[in-house]
């Protein structure tokens, strides 16, 4: 038996992100007592640096490396692009946040860059083992990650359970593995596909197998039935965790969901196809409706989260290439709304104070008329009302939806997208014409969070005056497939 | 000789067992620990059992990484218990009921 070196080059990215969280982790012990932020800079260069590795090797066609286990093309490294970018601007909030709230450590970056080496390898993964690696070494970092503020029991409380159910998902994924594995004999995503294809498998271990993988990416993904841990943890984890995990993990999980259905599986496009359906409709009818009585505002996002992975859903059902881009549209877009809502709570939080209810909202246009407007883009994104990106994202899904030949789901969809913007405009009412509780001005927590929310608010309008290009990246991305 | 549909079974019935865990335990947090590892070796059944009947080694080596990732996955979350506990001062799952709505 002779061995081949495999072609490393094209995981040059995350050897070096790897590198560096690495050497990071050990730093950090030593810069920690006499440079507070080294750590937090160094993880940003990480991130840089990596983006500049995967800028300069830019995927054209695709690449597959390490015995058939990781594979690197212009969708992957278009989804890496944009978690880096959401990355940086999620530390860039999460450092003011942990110094406000008392608990800054040189961990929260660690863990984070860890989480960011996950998300992709499973951006990059082209089999069971290499994808249910790096679903395995995001969730672990974000586990620790929601339990690092020690002495809050709300947040141990929800790293609890999102413990739990994250292990559970994970559990029902693997069954879903073992069962394509014995049905195909293989582990490789394109042997797997070019089997099912084949029609030697044996046709009921294969709709088991799908059965348990979709419900385990579900339970990712935070999709209705499998949903319950997504308002607990978005509201018990510090806001910072929160912004974290409600964000990038979206892009990476999109990006195993399309792997799996699409790369692994096209030959059971009828399987999955229903499933997802019923998926997609109960997330977008719970996700408008539930979040209609929420007072807190990350549990209010949260369920907003739940509805919008019911519409990037729909992009996946269509079962076309045109469908996924518009998918992968989606999840860009709702990554970085995300980054812009949370990012708000967190600019106006205090020590001891998370701002998170909509109540503490009430006259933010008396106190602050910037940041009201701010939040008033934000709002109007995440509803779907032009000129913003979000009403780009709707459209294109419903109306891939509409061209796939399911009308009546587009019908659906319009109206929870109706119904939800009734809570966005709560927020909005709350910001403009209630009275505020206390008159005084409200500032940011600092000057450079004042930018940073001004300036993703803003982009989430610029990218909705000319949403063409980063469409049509995500629609070449796909059809190089 | 023991036939694959067997050694299946045992999969799924290790696979029901772990859900019953952690789905009815109100007692004690370890228990639904313990129901996930049950729940891995349901898995690693399944996956041995089918890497043996087909000739192939590629299950056994999956197998190898899922030991080695619950043994992670364990050590977080005997960490979070113990947080819990600190927390609490009790590890029933009925205590951890603040957060809802």
């Amino acid at each position: 038996m002779n061995f081949v070196i495999p072609a490393f080059a094209p995981a040059i990215p995350e050897m070096v992100l790897l590198a560096m969280a690495s050497f990071i982790l050990v730093a950090d012990t030593f810069w920690s007592k006499r440079y507070q932020f080294a750590t937090y800079y160094a993880t940003q260069i990480a991130l840089i640096v990596a983006a500049y590795f995967i800028m300069t090797s830019f995927a054209t066609t695709q690449v597959i490396t390490f015995d058939g286990s990781f594979v690197r093309d212009s969708f992957a490294d278009i989804l890496k692009l944009f978690i880096i970018l959401v990355s940086l601007g999620i530390f860039l909030f999460s450092k003011e946040y942990l110094l406000q709230h008392k608990f800054y450590s040189g961990e929260y970056f660690v863990l984070g860059l860890f989480g960011v080496l996950g998300m992709f390898v499973m951006v990059s993964a082209h089999n069971f083992i290499t994808l249910y690696l790096g679903l395995e070494i995001m969730s672990l970092a974000m586990y620790a990650m929601i339990a690092l503020r020690r002495d809050s029991s709300d947040a141990v409380e929800s790293s609890m359970k999102y413990f739990v159910l994250g292990a559970l998902a994970t559990g029902m994924l693997l069954y879903g593995f073992s069962m394509l594995y014995g049905a195909t004999g293989s582990i490789t995503l394109p042997e797997v596909a070019q089997i099912i294809e084949s029609g030697k498998a044996d046709a009921v271990v294969l709709s088991f197998g799908v059965v348990f993988v979709v419900i385990g990416l579900a339970f990712k993904l935070g999709a209705v039935p499998f949903h319950m841990w997504a308002p607990d943890v978005y509201h018990g984890a510090p806001t910072a965790v929160t912004l974290y995990l409600g964000t990038a993990p979206k892009i990476a999980a999109f990006a195993i969901l399309y792997r799996l259905l699409v790369e692994g599986m096209p030959g059971l496009v009828a399987d999955w196809q229903t499933l997802i359906i019923i998926m997609s409709i109960l997330s977008m009818i719970v996700g408008a409706i539930v979040a209609i009585v929420q007072e807190n505002l990350k549990r209010m996002l949260a369920y907003s989260g739940i509805g919008h992975v019911g519409f990037l859903l729909l992009g996946i059902l269509a079962a076309n290439p045109d469908g996924y881009a518009s998918a992968m549209f989606y999840v860009i877009v709702y990554a970085l709304t995300g980054v812009a809502g949370f990012g708000m709570i967190i600019a106006l939080s205090r020590t001891g104070h998370e701002f998170d209810k909509i109540a503490d909202f009430k006259g933010l246009n008396a106190r602050n008329p910037w940041l009201a407007l701010m939040m008033l883009i934000i709002m109007f994104s995440m509803a779907g009302i032009p000129p913003f990106i979000g009403f780009f994202a709707k459209i294109l899904v419903i109306e891939e939806v509409v061209k796939a030949g399911f009308t009546w789901i587009a019908v659906i969809a319009v109206i929870t997208a109706v119904i939800s913007a009734f809570y966005y405009l709560r927020v909005l009412k709350a910001i403009y014409f209630d009275k505020p509780n206390d008159e005084s001005p409200l500032n940011p927590i600092s000057s450079q969070l004042n930018w940073a929310v001004s300036f993703v608010s803003i982009a989430l309008l610029v990218l909705g005056l000319m949403p063409s290009s980063l469409i049509e990246l995500c629609y070449q991305s796909i059809g190089m497939q | 000789m023991i036939a694959l549909s067997d050694y299946l079974i045992f999969g799924a019935v290790l696979f029901t067992i772990s859900m019953a865990g952690i789905f009815l335990n109100r007692k004690n947090i370890i228990v639904l620990l313990m129901s996930i590892e049950l729940l891995l070796l349901a898995v690693n059944t399944n996956l041995v059992a089918f890497s043996h009947y087909l000739n192939d080694v590629t299950g056994q080596i999956f197998v190898f990484f899922i030991l080695t990732v619950a043994a992670a996955e364990a050590a977080i979350g005997l960490a979070i218990i113990v947080l819990v506990f600190r927390n609490r001062k009790s590890i029933n799952v009925d205590d951890l009921g603040s957060l809802k709505g």
